[in-house]
């Protein structure tokens, strides 16, 4: 099924941007275009990571549920961003809950139509993956990075405190 | 403070009654004579009353861990300024180990902050060429353009010195490779040399100040003979010859300062690190370092609040504490932030060198490390020596 | 541009002895932190520039450097923001408004906000040092059309963790800046960013080749906001950032504040990155 206009709406996002019009038209027929309420769940830890998601508008928190605890947002994703590379690695199951913190628009790609056009084109993959590593990249660096817990009080603190 | 002003005054001599006229004077006018004597089998710096205080006939040996008193065998008759350099310096006067900045009495709610009294006014007997340069530096580190100690600027004015050149080296000195020794240029009252001689020798004497001027018309003096003045100069040399590393003696490698700020990351800081014990011996020793910490009290009622300033040592863990924990963690980093303030850092700071060659720290480290042996091997990794 | 980071003459007179102030008002702030407003018991003003700082001490206890964090506009009114690490700046949190309070400074180089003027101005907070940036945003926003963009990028470890909050609240609310904030974790109940303040800056709300960037924050936060200032083309002879050291004396006698060749107290605690470059990244300097 080809959508009108949704190769103009990945064309506008900075994840495609550089991409050429066929390619757009290539991707744009696995993409949907998505709407999420303030407070609604866009994924599920543990389900199915059958989409990929561009976010245009809005703010999506990534989750992990503790019992016994408020979930803790382990990270924010905003406009201009995308969410979710789970759909990526097997066994293909979203890692975190992601909510909408406010109201969402976003374009989403099925992951087993994406995997199909990546795999049957492996330069279209290389040129994805390129893009796809960065973002892993800088997601790890500030994951590690907070867990220096920088702001925090001195832990194992060395020496006398005044 | 001294002001150099020796041109206008003919080179003079005095003998040791001269000396000990001297020292009877100084404390005639209020001030309390430190001086080398023996104790505790070195020689210290402490109050003198007269020439029988001097360590006459002592001499010492010094290298790497290594302080020996060794006796001349001429007892009373041997030189008086035999030896090279008392344990520990003129630092301890004029920025004392432990001091009171200031007093502070309860009212009610508020406070009434008392500032100290005017200090001890003392004359130092007995300060070497390396030893004036570093209360040159001391007195740079203290009054540094923006802000001045009033504490040390008070001590440092009311000091008359009398300098001693020196005419022999121990192993450890280096001042002639660090251009502060082994003659005093500036900086004294008068300055000393005494004659090498069978018998109570006397001494050659150049004037430095006008204090100085005045205070040698105050007692028993004559012009000296030519060949006084001659074997002055020559002991002297004799000192500045037994320091040339060609001839066994110790030196200072060259551009230290350029070598240390090239090296902050280098193998050499964690051998070191192997050695060293990180007891801050050095930096008691050193006649220029001057860290401090402060500590305040008050006494059991709570009335009265003290704040007290204290010696402290950069080899310290606590040295370096910011909240969260201390920043040179490390014996390696701590040695590298001595060495580096010592020789290259200091330069930035203070326009000189904050090593006067006196070699203490060589002497007084349990384990011998030598600054100047840890320099050199800095600059033979860069390819060049 | 060529900016440098600016030191001014200090007051004359015996250096050590503290000055004598009135705690007026204390406000907890977080658990651990205190603001603590106080006024000179002799009835003088007290000028100070932005960035710099003073000794606190409480009588008997002892003596902190304390980073001013109040309006330099307002010289009847000295502000700081303390949080309660150890004995000394418990002692001088607990002390009770009537209460003295002994002061020396202000100490050390300030944040260039004057020759700044034309540019855009990019604060990235982090933590508690928010509070030495806080009177250099008072100043540029009492003189706002002289500048251009004006962007606080504020990381802070939990949503509670955040200094000066009503005021950031104010200041979001406002037209003429904008106030990012960012912490490390939340819970559900936050609806604004989780990140690293890093985030923030490649956001950008700033013009790279005309913008000054003041920094503040523990030091391994300050060293990637450098980085990422620079990968933004914020270049380091126009980023500012203040250190921290355990300034004992504030005058340069005691040695305790040496960061290289320099003092933190009198050549710091404001420098202007690329002068300090070197030592920034050689470890336990």
């Amino acid at each position: 099924m080809h959508v009108e206009g949704l190769d103009r709406l990945l064309k506008e996002h900075p994840f495609f941007a550089g991409f050429d019009a066929a390619t757009l038209e290539l991707l744009a027929g696995c993409a949907a275009n998505e709407r999420f309420a303030a407070g609604e769940f866009i994924a599920r830890a543990q389900s199915r990571a059958d989409k990929f998601f561009v976010i245009r508008h809005g703010s999506v928190a990534l989750e992990i549920r503790v019992p016994g605890r408020d979930p803790l947002i382990v990270e924010t994703l905003h406009e201009g961003e995308i969410l979710g590379w789970s759909w990526i690695v097997p066994p293909y199951t979203w890692s975190y809950d992601a909510r909408a913190v406010a109201l969402t628009r976003a374009v989403s790609l099925d992951a087993t139509c994406l995997r199909a056009k990546l795999e049957a084109d492996h330069s279209l993959g290389y040129e994805l993956f390129k893009r796809v590593m960065p973002v892993l990249a800088s997601r790890l660096a500030s994951a590690r990075l907070r867990l220096v817990d920088m702001y925090g009080p001195p832990a194992g603190a060395v020496g006398r405190q005044r | 403070m001294v002001e150099p002003d020796k041109q206008d005054h003919p080179i003079m001599a005095i003998d040791r009654d001269g000396l000990n006229a001297l020292i009877q004077r100084l404390a005639a006018e209020g001030y309390q004579v430190i001086g080398p004597r023996v104790e505790d089998a070195a020689v210290v710096l402490g109050p003198v009353a007269g020439v029988a205080d001097l360590p006459a006939g002592w001499t010492d040996e010094q290298s790497g861990g290594h302080y020996r008193l060794v006796a001349d065998g001429k007892g009373e008759a041997g030189a008086l300024f035999g030896y090279t350099l008392a344990a520990q310096g003129w630092k301890r006067y004029l920025h004392p180990p432990r001091t009171r900045l200031w007093q502070a009495h309860r009212e009610g709610r508020s406070w009434r902050v008392e500032a100290e009294a005017a200090p001890q006014r003392y004359a130092f007997l007995g300060v070497r060429a390396c030893e004036l340069s570093a209360i040159g530096v001391l007195d740079r580190v203290f009054d540094n353009g923006q802000f001045t100690d009033p504490g040390y600027a008070a001590r440092r004015s009311g000091t008359f010195i009398v300098a001693v050149n020196c005419g022999r080296a121990a192993a450890t000195c280096f001042c002639a490779s660090m251009d502060t020794g082994p003659k005093a240029h500036a900086g004294f009252d008068l300055a000393l040399t005494e004659l090498p001689g069978e018998d109570r020798a006397g001494f050659v004497v150049e004037v430095g100040s006008p204090a100085g001027a005045a205070m040698l018309q105050a007692i028993p003096h004559g012009p000296a003979a030519a060949a006084d003045i001659d074997a002055a100069e020559r002991a002297v040399a004799t000192a500045t010859a037994q320091m040339q590393r060609a001839a066994g003696g110790r030196e200072m490698v060259a551009d230290a300062a350029g070598v240390l700020s090239r090296n902050a990351e280098h193998p050499l800081w964690e051998a070191v690190a192997a050695r060293c014990l990180g007891c801050g011996n050095c930096t008691a020793v050193c006649p220029t370092c001057f860290c401090t910490s402060v500590e305040d009290t008050t006494d059991l009622s709570g009335e009265v609040a003290e704040r007290w300033r204290r010696w402290d040592s950069c080899f310290t863990l606590d040295f370096s504490y910011i909240h969260g924990g201390s920043v040179r963690r490390g014996t390696a980093s701590r040695y590298r932030q001595w060495i580096t303030h010592k020789l290259s850092y200091w330069h930035e700071q203070f326009g000189t060198s904050g090593c006067v060659g006196c070699g203490r720290c060589i002497t007084w480290c349990p384990v011998g490390i030598d600054i100047t042996e840890e320099a050199r091997a800095l600059a033979e990794s860069e390819g060049r020596t | 541009m060529d900016i440098a980071a600016p030191t001014i003459r200090p007051p004359s007179g015996d250096p050590m002895l503290p000055r004598l102030f009135r705690i007026e008002r204390v406000k907890k702030e977080l658990s651990d932190t205190f603001t603590m407003e106080i006024t000179p018991a002799d009835g003088g003003p007290f000028h100070f520039r932005p960035g710099q700082f003073n000794m606190l001490s409480a009588f008997g206890v002892g003596e902190v450097p304390i980073s001013i964090s109040g309006d330099p506009g307002d010289p009847e009114l000295l502000v700081h923001t303390t949080r309660v690490v150890g004995s000394v700046t418990a002692a001088i949190c607990a002390l009770k408004p009537g209460d003295t309070v002994g002061v020396r400074g202000p100490f050390g180089s300030h944040w260039p906000v004057e020759d700044a003027r034309g540019a855009d101005v990019v604060f990235v907070a982090g933590g508690i040092g928010l509070a030495p940036l806080r009177p250099a945003i008072y100043q540029i926003m009492a003189d706002r059309e002289h500048y251009g963009n004006v962007v606080i990028f504020y990381g802070s470890r939990t949503p509670e963790d955040l200094l000066y909050r009503r005021e950031l609240q104010r200041w979001r609310g406002r037209f003429d800046m904008s106030t990012e904030i960012i912490v490390d974790r939340a819970t559900g109940h936050w609806g604004g960013r989780v990140g690293v303040v890093t985030k923030l800056i490649r956001g950008g709300g700033f013009d790279r080749h005309h913008s000054i960037a003041f920094v503040c924050g523990p030091e391994v936060m300050m060293r990637f906001a450098v980085q990422t200032l620079g990968e933004c083309g914020v270049t380091g002879d126009r980023v500012f950032l203040s250190m921290e050291r355990n300034m004992k004396c504030a005058l340069g006698f005691c040695g305790h504040c040496q960061f290289g060749p320099t003092f933190v107290c009198r050549d710091g605690p404001v420098y202007r990155y690329d002068a300090i470059e070197r030592l920034f990244n050689v470890w336990e300097v």
